[in-house]
């Protein structure tokens, strides 16, 4: 499967390979495996080949779904966040918070959730673009933060009963479709245009790529990654939104490891661990193998003790799989 | 009268005097190769003419307008361009985006500036065929390529700021043999177009080759002034080491 040497005429798969990442920045082998993957759980599961169960999926998709393209974004650009999963937790207390315990209206309590998380993403990107602090210790420093300061404002408890309108945002079904796909794949279509074809996109992989060609062609590099953490926690806040509204309250324990299966979905998708290469589309053909993954293992009742071990072993299995094959590409 | 005119540039790095007046000219359309050994200066002086440092003291003047207090944006912008060492390639990126990296054509589309892909890819072809240079595709990261073709993506992006003079520090250090050929070949393309080239090489065949004149850096001074077509491999050797040293010639060209 890997691709023919550039001195051989490249045979089919390597010319579709080429148009896919030219026109779609999809790799093909993450296509082929979620349609593997979708295949062993139709014959595995007699409940899995439902239109009510791809339903399920993609509303488990979709809190992940987002935090995934918030890591795509981050590392892409060589950076890395591991604050999402608390941070989804932090904005989802913080949106409670106003919506129940402040009764400030829908809107409001809204704009306070992702907010959060755009706040917290503010102080790593500060942290780590002003303070020379390397993202994984800064980022690992607000994991444990963030998740305290859920567990300080939420006195440890969960906050239940968010008013009608934010239900809504996570319960509603217009034509049978649940609201938080429908926000899913509205920010997954605008952040691949982001991505793939603005400015903003195209520079967030230079400086992944070669941080000082991007200096040298005059980008501001500091400034360009204060504004990707605070991308990257807005997300999470929007995924704290998605998750605090479909289960009706804002639980200070939500979306712990969250952030293991959001950069494992990235990574899936082609996204390059080192910067320089990511896809919003490929991330979400990788959030896609994630949730069938975690789905077929529900269906087959396998415990979730087991799941988290699969999305471990997942991550690790991707990331030797890709720097195999940048291996083999760089060899004469 | 020169296009590129350097008078009396000093230079020291804390205790360290590295240039100590250091004279240098060059005409529009002229290839001088700046040599000298390790450690000459020759990359400090080129990051002076370039802004990147300030010299202490001496005057740069570019078609006789001085550029000192211009900095290195204002300077790319009056024409001077200079191709670095590691040549400032984000190597997972195509040629058009390595081209156009940090000013990407746009067009408006639904009040979303979406960036011009076909303009930049069609843009970035006529740099590459100006230049002669043959690249596998446009479409393909540039890592993918060999030294020398990415050296012409490099030359090529400063092409398209439409530079006065190019200065190169050591653009064949780092590529095959076969690769040489095709990077002087684009250095007399340069030329043809009346673009001006400082080439800063080891390689002192590639320099007797390609260049008109060649300027020898020794002790913080320029050495040796020497018309390339009246000179030699020897008076250039000796001129690098000093004085007529010819023992330590042989063993400085031994080494290439
Ligand atoms: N930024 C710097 N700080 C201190 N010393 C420097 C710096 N840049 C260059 N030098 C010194 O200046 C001298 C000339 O270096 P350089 O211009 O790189 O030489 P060349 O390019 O001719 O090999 C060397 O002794 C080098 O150590
Ligand atoms: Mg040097």
């Amino acid at each position: 499967m890997t691709p023919t040497h550039a001195s051989s005429t490249p045979g089919l798969w390597s010319r579709l390979q080429e148009k896919s990442i030219e026109q779609l920045h999809i790799r093909l082998e993450s296509i082929v495996v979620l349609l593997g993957l979708i295949t062993l759980m139709a014959i595995l599961s007699p409940y899995f080949f439902s239109v009510s169960n791809f339903m399920n999926i993609l509303l488990a998709t979709s809190t992940i779904g987002v935090l995934a393209i918030a890591a795509t974004f981050v590392l892409s650009s060589g950076g890395l966040d591991l604050s999402l999963g608390s941070v989804l937790g932090l904005s989802g207390v913080v949106g409670a918070t106003f919506a129940v315990n402040l009764g400030m209206p829908t809107p409001v309590a809204v704009l306070a959730t992702i907010g959060a998380g755009a706040l917290a993403g503010l102080v790593n990107g500060f942290v780590i673009t002003r303070g020379f602090v390397p993202a994984f210790i800064v980022t690992l420093g607000m994991l444990g933060i963030a998740r305290g300061l859920a567990l300080v404002i939420s006195d440890g408890r969960v906050i239940y009963g968010l008013p009608e309108w934010m239900v809504f945002l996570g319960q509603g079904r217009p034509f049978g479709v649940p609201m938080p796909v429908i926000i899913f794949i509205v920010v997954a279509i605008i952040m691949h245009i982001v991505l793939a074809y603005t400015r903003y996109g195209r520079h967030t992989l230079s400086i992944g790529d070669n941080e000082n060609a991007a200096r040298t062609a005059g980008i501001n590099v500091e400034f360009h990654r204060l504004t990707l953490y605070t991308l990257s926690g807005g997300l999470a806040g929007l995924a704290g939104l998605l998750f605090a509204t479909r289960i009706n309250s804002g639980d200070p324990t939500a979306g712990i490891t969250y952030e293991l299966t959001a950069i494992t979905a990235a990574i899936i998708g082609g996204t390059n661990l080192f910067g320089g290469r990511g896809s919003i589309l490929g991330t979400m053909i990788g959030a896609l193998i994630m949730g069938v993954l975690q789905n077929g293992l529900n269906l087959l009742a396998v415990q979730s003790y087991y799941q988290q071990m699969a999305i471990g072993g997942v991550l690790v299995l991707a990331v030797f799989i890709d720097q195999y094959q940048q291996r083999q590409e760089t060899k004469v | 009268m020169s296009l590129l005119s350097l008078t009396g540039i000093k230079k020291s790095f804390g205790a360290v005097s590295v240039l100590h007046g250091v004279d240098l000219n060059v005409d529009a359309g002229e290839v001088v190769g700046l040599i000298g050994d390790n450690g000459a200066g020759k990359s400090t002086l080129m990051k002076i003419v370039t802004g990147i440092y300030q010299a202490d003291e001496g005057s740069i003047t570019l078609n006789d307008e001085s550029v000192l207090d211009l900095t290195p944006g204002a300077r790319r912008a009056r024409g001077i361009e200079m191709i670095y060492q590691d040549l400032a390639l984000a190597k997972q990126q195509d040629v058009a985006s390595n081209i156009f990296l940090g000013r990407e054509p746009v067009r408006n589309i639904l009040g979303v500036k979406i960036v011009d892909r076909g303009r930049m890819k069609q843009e970035a072809q006529v740099m590459i065929d100006r230049l002669g240079a043959k690249l596998p595709s446009i479409t393909r990261p540039v890592g993918s390529f060999s030294g020398g073709q990415q050296q012409s993506v490099a030359i090529a992006r400063a092409l398209t700021f439409d530079p006065k003079i190019v200065i190169m520090d050591e653009p064949t250090a780092a590529l095959a043999v076969r690769e040489v050929q095709s990077v002087l070949d684009l250095i007399r393309q340069l030329k043809s177009q009346g673009i001006s080239v400082i080439l800063i090489s080891h390689r002192l065949n590639d320099v007797l080759s390609v260049t008109d004149r060649i300027v020898v850096l020794r002790q913080g001074t320029a050495a040796a002034n020497l018309k390339t077509s009246d000179t030699s491999m020897s008076e250039i050797v000796s001129a690098i080491v000093g004085g007529g040293d010819v023992a330590e010639a042989a063993a400085h060209e031994a080494r290439g």
